[in-house]
Formats: C-alpha cells, structure tokens, sequence
C-alpha cells in the first residue's frame, strides 16, 4: 500500500516537472499562435490575454496583403525544394559510388568531402558571393540555391545506409546481371528510403530557416526573398506585433507540421553520430 | 554533426570493379565534388587571398594589397577583442542554459508515462523555429509595451536598446532555439544507455537525486559533452536573431558584435571583404579547434565503448 502510495506521489511529481518544464519552453511557441489572433490591446494590457477571448483573423490578412506574405512563402517553398532535391540526389549518387564501386583517388575523394562539414558555411560567405557574382548570379534565385545542392552530412548519412544493406542483395543482383547502375535504384535506393526521408526532413529544416545567405544574396531583388527575410521586414515592431506573429506562425507552421509526422525522420538525421 | 569514427571505404566483398564501373563511380560523385570546389573549397582558400587587401576609399577603385599585415593587425585591434569577447559571453549564456535546460527535460521525459509523446513534442518543437521566428516572439515577449514582462512584476526599460541587458536578450533566444537540439540528442543519449541498469537502481531503492548523479550523468557524460560542442558551434553561428532584435542602427550593437555579425558588417556596412576574410579565418580557427575537441571526445569514447 505504501509503495503504491510512493508510486503515485512520483508520477504526480512527475507530472509536475515536465508541465512546468513544458510551460517554461512552449510558452513562446504557443505565444506565436496565440498572438497572431489577438488585438494589440491584448497583447499590451497588465495583464496581458493569455488566450485570444475574441480571435482577430484579421491579422493574418494584413500580414498576407500587407507582408506579401504569398510571395515569400512561395519562394521558400520553391527554394526548399530545389535544395532538398538537390542534395537527395547528389548525396544519393555520391554515397552509392563511395559503398559500393571502386574507383581511383576513392579514398582521397571521400576525405575531401567529409572535411567539407569542418568549414562552416558562415567562413566561405565572403568570397561566395563575389563567385556567385563573377557568374552573373547575384540576386538570382541560382545564387540562392546552387550553392547548397551539396551535403557531406548528406553521403556520409546515405553511405551508411547503403552498407548496412545485406551483402547477399548485392550478390544476387550481380548473379541476375544487373549494373552498378540498375543496382542502384532499383535495390540500394528503395532499401535506403528511410535514410533518404531523414536527409530529406533535414535539408527543409535547414534551408527553409536559412538566413545569412539569402538576407546578402538576394539584395534588393524582393522577388526572390525568402519567408524568413519577409518576417525580418515586418518583425521586431511591437506597434504590429500581432501581425508579426501571424507571419512568424505562417513561417513556422510548415516545419511544425514536419516534426508532427516525421518526427522519427528528424530525429534520426539530428541525432546521426551523436549516438553510437 | 557527422560521426566521423566510420572506416574509410575499402575495395572488399560487393564491390562494382568493371573498367565501365570504375569511370561511373567518378562519375558519380562528380556533381557534389565540383559544388565542394567551388563553393566550399575555394572561397576557403580565397579568404587567404581576400585578407592581403585592403579595401578603397571608394568603391569604384581597385583593393590596395597590403599583404599579412591587414590579416594579423586584428590581433592588436580592440573592435576584434571586442567581437571575440561578445562572442564568448554569448557563447558562455547560450550553451549551459541550453544543455541545462535540455538535459533536464530529456531526464524527465525519459519515463513510460501516459502522454510522455506529447511532452517530447513539445520539448524538440524549438528545433523548428528559425532565428527570425524566435526573434519576433521574443521581442514582443520581453518588450516593455506589451504586458508580459510587466505582469510578472518585471519593468525593464527597453532591453534591446540596453547595453546591459542587450547580449542576455538575444542569448536567451538563441539557447530557446538550441533547447529541442539539445533535448534530442541527450534523449537518444538515454535511451542507448542499458535500461536494466538504470531498472536496477530504481529498484535499489536510491533517489531519483542519487540515481541522476551517480549513475545517468556519468553513462551520459559522452553525450553531454558532444551536445556542448554542438552547442558552441550553434551558439558560433547565432546570427539572425541579433540582426531582428538588435540590427545595426541600435545604439547597444557593439555589446552584441559577435564574430559572425563582425563579418556581416564588414561585407554589408563598411564594404570590406579584406576585413571580412581576415575575421572569417579567426572564426574558422575557432571553430576548429572546438571540433578538435570533439574529436578527442569522440576517439574516448569508441575506446571506452570496446
């Protein structure tokens, strides 16, 4: 009876924790939506509302018509995909040749691009954009994904999960006279999906938040900017910050909904080597 | 974030090794190794180049070459001791609130409790937020016009323009968004832990106090450490927030001058890519070095593993 007693008084206190611990951490989150469908006045009493008693939706089409939230979202998603894409596909074949084809300067080759992830992206900015301008691409929606079409994280992930596959596949499939090629996609890449879905979750978290490159890519070139630089145009005023909320919830709610249904995806990619 | 303790590809078992084979695995990599050339390995190397100059009076006429000096006069320069402090404070508030944070969270979620899946949601959710979103919730949060502040008894004066509460301010944001990093690698931290380990000492009798100290943070110790250096190296190239929240007509940006908005200055304000690369270099060494570390970390680790 005692230890029963014990056991619900840990689970209460349990409880306890991870709500406060909640709170501290997902107040800010909830804020952003809360926020978005609140009146300025609510947001600015002592105290402030902490639920919108009469939601606003206005906000959201003033941050649309007013933000040109639209455009922006539209270039995110456009600038996303490409990189997402870009960096399924090169990692895809990279890795495959790295696990499963011999070929000269392999080893040197490999090194190479593994080191690449011990040069932040923030140390090459300078010089990538007079290159991206030497080729006529400056505020040009090539210099802001072409550069990115690359990952070493990416073929380092991807070759790890072509080798786990079993050595019999590959036996097989030679014994049927299939090509390097042929062996690739229809039994290396379909065994590796769930390596591919992480890498894929990961590149549209990273670029989708990117910031430096495209608030200096894209100059004045309004066409091309992205969602982030479309929140740093309306951000950070408090005279509007109901509608800068909304814009925030409309930039976060895609990566929202990814971490809901890919969780698992995501995790596998953050974690990758963190763990052995 | 990449393990890098894996075996070098060797030619073995299941290998393609035709001639034919032989030109389409170069082939294959060639896409990634041209787009490491260009935009990884060569503005690398350029910013080598890129420091011997120093920028014109004027825009319009050619960098005077200045050789080293320019590169090594940043060591006798205050503004760079400056940017390298604000970097280490920075870096110094974001990682232990961040890991802190993270850590005890990933503890308490590390349980089989009813709606614990929406507990670790709701703790990796800060993984999603960009730096502009986290900058735009939390200026509103911690402006002096809205009630948020002044409703838990707090009345600050406007923080961003702050000397004194500016760099605080944006660490803050910055560890927020590096909490749901730090929560997920610890948690897959615990959970490679052997459980009847931990079982055991719950049966044991000792305290959840006991238990985290004696027992989880030293077979937990690998991680925790790897999850500081990928907090410094996050909290390196925190820059978006203090560009929404500070920006650089604000009085208070020279206590906010990290390293990364240092460069960002010289490329976008001044038009200096000498002083860019020469700062970028320092950044890179800096870098380095913490990445060294983890490597060192790493190697332990796999001999204590064996």
């Amino acid at each position: 009876m005692a230890s029963k007693q014990r056991r619900l008084a840990s689970r209460t206190g349990s409880y306890a924790l991870l709500t406060v611990l909640a709170f501290i951490v997902g107040f800010p989150l909830y804020i952003i939506f809360a926020g978005s469908l609140m009146s300025l006045k609510e947001i600015t009493s002592v105290p402030p509302s902490l639920f919108p008693m009469h939601p606003i939706w206005s906000t959201f089409r003033d941050a649309f018509v007013g933000g040109n939230l639209g455009q922006y979202l539209a270039v995110s998603f456009f600038q996303s995909g490409i990189i997402v894409v870009g960096q399924v596909l090169t990692s895809i074949l990279a890795a495959f040749a790295f696990a499963y084809i011999q070929f000269p300067w392999k080893r040197t080759i490999f090194v190479a691009m593994l080191a690449t992830s011990m040069i932040p992206f923030e140390v090459t900015v300078t010089a990538n954009l007079q290159t991206v301008a030497a080729l006529g691409w400056s505020e040009t929606m090539q210099g802001l994904v072409v550069p990115f079409l690359a990952t070493g994280f990416g073929i380092f992930l991807l070759r790890q999960a072509f080798l786990q596959i079993p050595k019999e596949m590959h036996e097989a499939a030679v014994i049927d006279g299939y090509t390097s090629w042929k062996f690739m996609w229809r039994v290396a890449v379909p065994l590796a999906r769930p390596s591919i879905a992480a890498l894929a979750v990961f590149s549209f978290l990273g670029a989708w938040n990117q910031y430096l490159w495209p608030l200096l890519e894209t100059g004045s070139n309004k066409n091309i900017q992205t969602i982030q630089m479309g929140i740093r145009g309306v951000g950070g005023q408090v005279s509007t910050a109901n509608v800068s909320l909304a814009a925030a919830a409309i930039a976060v709610a895609p990566l929202l909904i990814l971490l809901v249904f890919f969780q698992k995806h995501l995790v596998r990619s953050l974690t990758a080597g963190a763990v052995k | 974030m990449a393990k890098r303790t894996t075996s070098l590809p060797t030619a073995g078992v299941g290998v393609f090794r035709t001639k034919r084979d032989r030109r389409i695995g170069l082939a294959l990599t060639l896409p990634s190794l041209a787009l490491f050339l260009l935009f990884t390995y060569y503005p690398f190397f350029k910013n080598f180049q890129l420091a011997l100059y120093r920028a014109a009076p004027f825009p319009t006429l050619p960098n005077k070459f200045v050789g080293p000096s320019q590169f090594f006069s940043i060591f006798s320069d205050a503004q760079f001791w400056d940017s390298v402090r604000s970097t280490v404070i920075f870096v110094g508030l974001v990682v232990p609130i961040g890991v802190f944070l993270g850590l005890l969270m990933a503890v308490a979620a590390h349980q089989r409790l009813k709606g614990i899946r929406v507990y670790r949601t709701i703790f990796s959710s800060t993984v999603v937020s960009s730096a502009a979103v986290a900058a735009v919730v939390f200026s509103t949060l911690l402006s002096p016009v809205s009630g948020y502040l002044p409703s838990i008894g707090i009345h600050a004066p406007d923080i961003t323009s702050s000397a004194t509460w500016a760099m605080p301010m944006v660490a803050i944001v910055s560890a927020w968004q590096f909490v749901g990093l730090a929560f997920i690698i610890l948690t897959a931290g615990l959970q490679s832990l052997p459980d009847d380990l931990l079982e055991a000492s719950r049966v044991d009798g000792a305290s959840s106090w006991t238990r985290f100290w004696r027992i989880i943070l030293p077979l937990l110790s690998p991680t925790v450490f790897f999850t500081l250096i990928v907090g410094v190296i996050y909290g390196l190239q925190s820059f978006g927030q203090i560009d929404i929240m500070i920006g650089t007509q604000n009085s208070t940006f020279t206590h906010t001058n990290v390293l990364i908005y240092a460069i960002y200055r010289f490329i976008h304000v001044s038009a200096d890519p000498g002083m860019a690369a020469s700062y970028s270099i320092a950044l890179f060494f800096i870098t380095l070095v913490v990445t060294l570390i983890q490597f060192r970390i790493l190697e332990k680790r796999v001999h204590y593993g064996q």
